[in-house]
């Protein structure tokens, strides 16, 4: 039971870490000021929200492991994020389909984890989803501002949806320690949210000017830690500091 | 396509029954995006309560070069300050 908690907190938080990781990287570098402002504070949102679940993990395992620990300690067969937002930042297109993509699920999930019978869960999920309402205005915007744009800019945003496409369905992928929890009434059923998920996600779409891509093979691993060769790289970022340095802190 | 953003002027309330500030400006395609980038820039450690925007070209300004005229004849007209009135001690922030 213990031990499906914290895997079950692991999935959830590291969809954020490692997005927020990825969303770091523009600091300085997006298409504009105001856009990087905007990129980089969801990346703090995510990192915030990260801080809350592994906190909420270290408690649960009560075996004197800390957030950062968790955050910076693990090997990459460890991480339990889906492929998806490990995905690199190959031009604003891409990361303005992964972050809608991303959000869209975010949103629906929050919503029923609300609900969630353990009250920790629920209530980071209650904190959470008010800034995520805010990442999901910030992203179908966009969507909708650059695949309904210039015939450049819908060309790259139907380019981005089609290579990204592949990563949607883990994200609604549920894993052993979440149908154990399922059944505690602790973890979302995620199995019912996909239909809401396709159906608005067809809505976002078709209002961007985009076409929801036929896909045939689903991308996943992630979530049972086999990620994609982009992972290494980031964790080479994320945790060089505690690797070179242990226990360092400031 | 022109290739910058018209720039907006940002008006933040920081608190219910204070007034809107000039907090600065922003680049944007359009109102809409102007108020998002406004809550990102300016409103992220929490500053305010509501923001209006308004493109920077609907703004008239004085010209200093007028300041002579517009501004120099109040200069010595002390009187039109209330201060020649003895305040009770219990009245305090004026």
């Amino acid at each position: 039971m213990k031990e499906n908690l914290y895997q079950y907190i692991l999935e959830i938080a590291d969809n954020c870490l490692i997005l927020g990781q990825r969303l770091g990287e523009l600091c300085g570098h997006g298409p504009n000021l105001e856009t990087d402002i905007a990129c980089t504070n969801i990346s703090l949102d995510l990192l915030g929200q990260v801080r809350s679940y592994y906190q909420y993990a270290a408690q649960v395992m009560e075996d004197g492991r800390t957030e950062d620990d968790i955050a910076f300690m693990r090997m990459e067969r460890e991480y339990r994020n889906t492929l998806l937002v490990e995905q690199p930042n190959t031009d604003f297109a891409f990361i303005i389909s992964r972050q809608f993509m991303f959000d869209l699920y975010h949103y629906l999930f929050l919503k029923e984890l609300q609900h969630s019978r353990d009250l920790s869960l629920s209530a980071i999920a209650s904190k959470s989803i008010k800034e995520v309402s805010y990442h999901l205005r910030f992203s179908s915007d966009w969507m909708k501002r650059l695949g309904d744009g210039t015939e450049e800019s819908q060309r790259r945003m139907q380019a981005a949806i089609n290579t990204l496409w592949p990563y949607f369905e883990e994200l609604f992928e549920i894993s052993d320690a979440g149908k154990a929890l399922i059944k505690e009434g602790i973890a979302v059923d995620t199995k019912g949210l996909k239909k809401d998920y396709l159906n608005s996600a067809r809505e976002y779409l078709q209002e961007a000017n985009l076409i929801m891509p036929e896909v045939e093979h689903f991308m996943k691993g992630g979530k049972s830690g086999v990620h994609s060769e982009h992972m290494g790289y980031i964790l080479a970022d994320l945790q060089y500091m505690q690797r070179a340095y242990p226990n360092m802190n400031w | 396509m022109k290739k910058n953003w018209p720039l907006w002027e940002v008006f933040v309330r920081s608190k219910n029954g204070l007034e809107h500030r000039h907090f600065g400006s922003l680049h944007a395609a359009d109102a809409e995006m102007a108020l998002e980038n406004a809550r990102d820039v300016y409103t992220r450690r929490n500053e305010g309560v509501s923001i209006w925007v308004v493109e920077s070209k609907y703004i008239t300004a004085s010209n200093p070069e007028n300041n002579p005229e517009m501004f120099e004849p109040a200069k010595d007209k002390v009187y039109r300050h209330p201060t020649f009135y003895d305040l009770p001690d219990e009245i305090k922030h004026m």
